[in-house]
Formats: C-alpha cells, sequence, structure tokens
C-alpha cells in the first residue's frame, strides 16, 4: 500500500499540511455580469493570470490564437471562452465556472454572458453566490443592462455587490467620471435589498486596482478588487439562527454491527444542531430528541450548514426523504399555497393554469399555476399588471398551489429553503426558479 | 473534518466535501440504478471515500464500473482491488479488448484504447440498465469542462449536448430522464487538482504507488516519458532509459507520460502542482492533446 505515511524513501525535508495551508482556507462564491464590451473576460482573465491559476499551456494556446487573429495583444478573454461553437463565434453561450485560491481564499467564479439569455444565465451563476461583481464601462456610464444585473443579483438576495468601474485609463483615470457613477449606482441601489455595496475604479487591461492598488489613481481610497474579494466577511452571511435539515436519505446498514442503526442523512440548510436538542418532524409534527449527530465515523456535538450529516433521534419515528428536522419552537408551517417571485427559463411562456413538477429542498411534487399577479420589469423595477404570462427570461410574482405541502420559509430569511425549480413533465427540462415571499 | 466552533466556520475543503456527499446522496435517493465510473486515478479514488462517507455505516449502495483497456497499470489495478475489497462493494469491469472481439466496438488499426473506452463504457451503460454514472470530471481540467452541470444529461446514444443544458440552480439537482437516457453525475466539479491532493493527504487514503517518485524505464514519444512496457513496443530511435519519475496522471499506459520527479509523498506533491507551469492532462495525457477541441468532441460522443 502507498500511504503518506509509508510512501517509499519518505525524507526528512517533508513539508507539513499545515504549512502547505490549501485546505484550510475559506470559500467565496462569486458571480460576475458584465457583457464583452465591458472587458469582463479580460478582468477574469488577470485575476486567473495574477493568482497564478493559468498554466502555461493555456497561455500559449490563447497567445497562439491571439497572434493567427491578428490581434497586437493577448486576448485573454479567450482563457474562458470554453466550446469550440463558442470560440468560433466570438460569444459566450452558457455559464462558466472558474476556478482560484490566493493564499486567504479559494474562489469560484460563476461567468455569466451578459447578451441573449442573460437573465436566465445570470439568475442561475447568482442562485449560489456570496457576492456579485458588476462591471461598467467608464465611458458609457451606468447603462440598462447594468441596472438589470444589479437588479437581478439583488433578487437572488445575493449579499455582496462590488460595481467595478472599468477603462479607467480612456477616462484619463478621472476622478470626477468615478464619482458620478458611482452617485448614480448608490441612487439607484437604494430601490434594492443591497446590504454591501463597494464601488472600485479599475482598467483590468493595465491591472489598475485589480491585485493592487492603482498609482494611477491616489485620489481613491480604497480596496484592490482582489483584496476586497479576498476580505469580504461572508461567513455571517448564512442563518445559524433557524435549525432546518431537510432529509435526503435514510441510512440503515442492516449490518450484523450496526443492526439497529437508522440515520437521517441530509445537508443542514440552516441554524445550529446538537445532540439532545429537543425537534420536530414535518410534516407529521410528531416529536423527538437528537440522540446523536454522525459526521462519516466520528459524532460530533453540533452541526451546521453547509455540513452533510446523519442525524440519529431517540424515538422510532417515522422520517423519511423529503421529510424535515427542525426545532419543536422554531419550525416553517408546511404550506401548498406559495407567493413567489419565478424566473422563466424556456421558450414556451408560463400562464395560469398551467401544471409543472416542483422540486423544493428534498421534496418533489406537482404545483399548479393559479395567478400571474404582475411581471417585474427588471430595467425600470416597473410591475406590469396587464401581462398574464412570463417569456422566456422573464420574472414575475407567481401564485401556486402544490400538492405537497412545502416546508419552507421565505427566500429573504433562507436561501436553501427559500427556492424551488419548476419542471416541464414532458421534457423533463428545468424551466423555471422560483424564490418564495410568503407560504399560507 | 475540522471545525471551528466559535465562527461556525468550514474550510473551503470541508465545504467542497459537504457539497460533494450531497450529491452522492440525492443520485442514490432519486436514480433507480446508479454506478460510480472508477479508473483508479486519484480522482476517483476521492469519489469512492466520499461515496464512503455519504453513506457510513452502511455500504456504498451502487456498484462500480470500471473500463479495462487492457493497458492498465498494475499498480492501479491492485488499488482498485483493495478498496473494492475494504468496501464490500460490487465492482463491474467492461472490457475493451472483450468488445473489441464481440464487435461492440471496431477497431480500425489507428482509434487508440482511450478512444474505444467510450463504445465500452456506453455499452455496459446500456447492458447494465445504469440510469446515472458519477465520473470524476472536475472544472478546472479543461475548457469543455467548465460549462458542464453536476447532473449532465445524455440522450439515448450517451451524447452531450453543450446547448441543451439544463440550468442548475441552488443545490437543487434536476435527475428527470426518459427511458434509454442516463445522467452523468460529477461530484467533485467544484474541486481544483489541488484539492484533490490536500483531501488525500487529510484522509490518508491508499492511491496507487506510481502517483509518488519511483525508478522507472522509460522511452521518449511525443515529446513524453512513456513506461517501457510489453504493450508498448519501442519504435526505431526510441531509446528507453531509467529515470526517476512520477504519473500525474493515470491511463492508459500506452498514452499517459510520467514526469521526472523526486516528490515521493503527498505533500512534496503538493508542492510540486503548486508550483507546476502546465496543466496535468496538457502535460502527460496524449489523448488531449490532439486538437485544441479533444475534450469537447469526446465528451459530445459519451466520454467519461
Amino acid at each position: 500500500m502507498a500511504t503518506p505515511e509509508n510512501a517509499p524513501g519518505k525524507s526528512s525535508d517533508n513539508p507539513s499540511l499545515d504549512e502547505l495551508g490549501v485546505g484550510q482556507m475559506d470559500l467565496l462564491r462569486f458571480a460576475t455580469a458584465g457583457s464583452v464590451d465591458d472587458g469582463k473576460s479580460t478582468l477574469i482573465g488577470r485575476l486567473l493570470l495574477d493568482s497564478k491559476a493559468i498554466f502555461e499551456d493555456q497561455l500559449e494556446a490563447v497567445e497562439a490564437t491571439s497572434q493567427s487573429k491578428g490581434y497586437d495583444y493577448t486576448d485573454l478573454a479567450l482563457l474562458t471562452d470554453g466550446l469550440r461553437s463558442e470560440r468560433e463565434q466570438g460569444i459566450t453561450i452558457d455559464v462558466a465556472y472558474r476556478y482560484f485560491a490566493t493564499p486567504q481564499r479559494k474562489f469560484i467564479i460563476a461567468d455569466t454572458p451578459g447578451h441573449v439569455q442573460y437573465t436566465r444565465n445570470m439568475v442561475t451563476g447568482a442562485s449560489t453566490a456570496d457576492l456579485g461583481l458588476v462591471l461598467v464601462d467608464a465611458r458609457q456610464g451606468l447603462t440598462e443592462q447594468s441596472r438589470r444585473h444589479a437588479v437581478i443579483l439583488s433578487l437572488l438576495r445575493v449579499p455582496h455587490l462590488v460595481l467595478a468601474v472599468n477603462k479607467m485609463d480612456l477616462v484619463d483615470y478621472d476622478k470626477s467620471v468615478y464619482d458620478r457613477i458611482h452617485r448614480e449606482f448608490t441612487a439607484f441601489a437604494t430601490k434594492l435589498n443591497i446590504p454591501d455595496l463597494e464601488v472600485i475604479p479599475i482598467s483590468a487591461l493595465n491591472g489598475d486596482n485589480v491585485v493592487t492598488r492603482s498609482e494611477n489613481m491616489p485620489w481613491y481610497n480604497g480596496s484592490s478588487l482582489m483584496h476586497h474579494l479576498e476580505n469580504v466577511h461572508v461567513a455571517s452571511d448564512r442563518d445559524l439562527m433557524d435549525p432546518r435539515l431537510p432529509v435526503q436519505y435514510v441510512v440503515r446498514p442492516k449490518s450484523d454491527q450496526f443492526h439497529d442503526y437508522r440515520g437521517y442523512a441530509g445537508q443542514i440548510a440552516g441554524g445550529v444542531l446538537k445532540p439532545g436538542d429537543e425537534v420536530v418532524v414535518l410534516p407529521s409534527g410528531l416529536t423527538s430528541t437528537i440522540e446523536g449527530i454522525d459526521l462519516f465515523d466520528r459524532e460530533i456535538d453540533e452541526a451546521f450548514p453547509p455540513m452533510s450529516v446523519t442525524v440519529r433521534l431517540t424515538d422510532d419515528v417515522d422520517v423519511s426523504r423529503g421529510d424535515m428536522i427542525a426545532r419543536v419552537k422554531n419550525a416553517p408551517k408546511p404550506s401548498q399555497d406559495i407567493d413567489a417571485m419565478i424566473c422563466w427559463m424556456t421558450n414556451e411562456p408560463l400562464r395560469p393554469r398551467q401544471k409543472l413538477a416542483i422540486k423544493h429542498t428534498t421534496r418533489t411534487g406537482r404545483a399548479l399555476i393559479k395567478d400571474i399577479q404582475y411581471r417585474l420589469d427588471v430595467n425600470s423595477l416597473h410591475r406590469d399588471q396587464e401581462t398574464k404570462e412570463l417569456g422566456l427570461n422573464e420574472i414575475g410574482r407567481v401564485q401556486l398551489r402544490t400538492t405537497v405541502p412545502l416546508l419552507c420559509d421565505p427566500y429573504s430569511k433562507n436561501r436553501t429553503t427559500g427556492s424551488f425549480i419548476l419542471i416541464d413533465e414532458a421534457t423533463g427540462v428545468t424551466v423555471g426558479a422560483g424564490m418564495i415571499n410568503s407560504s399560507d | 473534518m475540522t471545525q471551528s466552533h466559535a465562527d461556525y466556520r468550514l474550510s473551503q475543503l470541508d465545504q467542497l466535501e459537504a457539497e460533494s456527499i450531497h450529491i452522492f446522496r440525492e443520485v442514490a435517493a432519486e436514480f433507480e440504478k446508479p454506478v460510480l465510473m472508477f479508473s483508479g486515478g486519484k480522482d476517483s479514488i476521492v469519489m469512492l471515500r466520499l461515496a464512503e462517507k455519504a453513506f457510513y455505516p452502511a455500504k456504498i449502495p451502487f456498484p462500480v464500473l470500471q473500463v479495462d483497456t487492457g493497458y492498465d497499470f498494475p499498480e492501479v489495478l491492485e488499488t482498485r482491488d483493495n478498496w473494492v475489497n475494504r468496501l464490500g462493494v460490487r465492482l463491474i469491469v467492461a472490457s475493451v479488448e472483450e468488445a473489441l472481439a464481440n464487435g461492440i466496438v471496431v477497431d480500425d488499426g489507428k482509434t487508440s484504447r482511450n478512444r474505444h473506452q467510450i463504445g465500452t463504457l456506453l455499452h455496459a451503460i446500456e447492458e447494465n440498465g445504469f440510469t446515472a454514472a458519477f465520473g470524476g470530471g472536475r472544472r478546472d481540467e479543461e475548457k469543455a469542462r467548465a460549462k458542464e452541470r453536476v447532473y449532465s444529461h445524455r440522450d439515448d446514444f450517451g451524447q452531450w449536448d453543450p446547448k441543451m443544458q439544463r440550468p442548475e440552480l441552488w443545490s437543487l439537482y434536476n435527475g428527470r430522464i426518459h427511458g434509454g437516457e442516463h445522467m452523468r453525475i460529477f461530484p467533485l466539479s467544484n474541486w481544483t487538482e489541488l484539492d484533490i491532493w490536500h483531501y488525500l493527504a487529510q484522509e490518508k487514503v491508499e492511491i496507487p504507488s506510481i502517483y509518488f517518485s519511483h525508478q522507472r524505464r522509460v522511452f521518449k514519444r511525443d515529446n513524453m516519458w512513456l513506461s517501457e512496457s510489453d504493450f508498448n513496443p519501442t519504435k526505431s530511435g526510441e531509446e528507453v532509459v531509467e529515470k526517476t519519475v512520477r504519473f500525474r496522471t493515470v491511463g492508459d499506459l500506452t498514452l499517459t507520460g510520467c514526469v521526472e520527479s523526486e516528490a515521493d509523498t503527498i505533500e512534496k506533491i503538493i508542492e510540486e502542482v503548486a508550483i507546476a507551469k502546465v496543466t496535468e492532462r496538457g502535460a502527460t495525457r496524449g489523448d488531449d492533446r490532439f486538437s485544441e477541441a479533444a475534450m469537447e468532441d469526446r465528451k459530445k460522443e459519451g466520454y467519461f
């Protein structure tokens, strides 16, 4: 066997894992929005390049392509164009995920295209993001598109937002240009739910304020983009107050050694659970006490999001997939009448009376569209109550009735227990994304 | 898993583990007949470890499928057998040689064993009626992978259509398929090569010995050091020399190159990976180097 302990010829100058550090750093997931013209791909290329997440063979391939296309400089945007059909057309069709790390943090970028299909892709990318990065061209100022991106990030309750004012080099690093965009955007953002906003003047092409503070903009006292990404505090974004465990899978070994073992496995969606806690199982309403919480072969004394654990109860109550374990005095009320914001993701419009499959946490059922209250214009925030359908890439407020009760919280309180997807029963395709406002 | 109670923080590696375990449990709960595709490489070993943790103390509730090219490294097969025996999981071996002999795949004399794996794999999935197949693919590996979903839909020909991918939001996975179709599942989507090594170091589990520095008789072909082997006769001008090497990936022995390395522990490998200048596939996988879109093409056909 070749394990780390007995690998052949182990020498004394072996670095320790702690010295190497990578395993213990924390994680930031962020979504980027902006069009090719805003320099988004160039910025991502630079972040990857400067954090050494790009390898020589990848860079050489991009240099070769840039040369063959007759460009004067290496087009960093080519690093992030994934599929051949996209490279041929010079566009991005889909959300792409990129990875880089600094000594403090690992970063996962959900890179979403800015053109057609933007809403669907941006909603997808934003759904898992801790932070949204919106790019504007300093010469253009705020556009309809940048406002739309901010609205979507706000709807998806992405807790941190960075507005990167790019191409500052093309406006002579002029403070007044930055100030004007900053002022305009801050005024607009008061209408949205954006708990944390930073506005950073950058030049992605030249690297100003990307990794290090730029000497070209001495008037700017804030952090560089990378410094902000490394230090923005995300740990407190999770709900640690309201314990929620959607049961995914019942573990029953039926072996001699674990003859009577019965554990309820799932990923903690909110709050902290401890052995000895009195809990309620939903939707049955039966109560019990947590006997133990297992993490693989170890018993732990606390479980919190996003840990995947297995919980054992003292009583032999009936618990199955789709149920939820919560606290007796802090549990969602099972409900079949749901009010939600829905982003529609397919060509055939959503209409009242339509029936769809719904997946919410680990529960699956069917949903009937009772009413489409309004369509939200993501550019003006205007609520259009005349249109009674939602087309592709449109967002609206919808009332649904479900066949199974959902064990849900408002999305504003919990992004896991407050979200669902809608599935076309004939094609099996995911056609809608829902964020729950309230339930009765 | 380490945890700090004071501020309820999980390290990024613990978060990745929790996410992957969630995916394994979701698939086991929702699919009729899942299978785990096991290559013997480090990524598929991490997958086995995560599956072990997801269902413990119960056994892994699905079998393991390996496509045997006939050109596998003996050290890899040994590790495979040790893992399968320890976990008590059922192993299904789909042999490329048998598939060739039975006419399931056709050898035109030009196609590599790696490419023949596609037909062999698809046949094994169809024959066994598997509805979900776990693969060890990571999005950091290659440009085409960066856009692939965790649940990646395959049509009834086993093909991937990048334009028809389903939106994937939050951690809500849509596993609906029609008869004859199947889903490829990538629980390691968000892991990087460095994460894999850190996890292996943390878990202290067995991996094939060829990942560690060792003496080997090798020869140079296409600018890669290939292992001397009966399967891979040297051509004129190719000279066999002894070198201190290790493998960064383990695949078909006739195509997988090794690199000169003194790294004989996982910690030293991590150091080496952290300063590496060339991707693992670009450095040592002949099958990915044929064209810039090599991976995209193979994926569309039904590759891992």
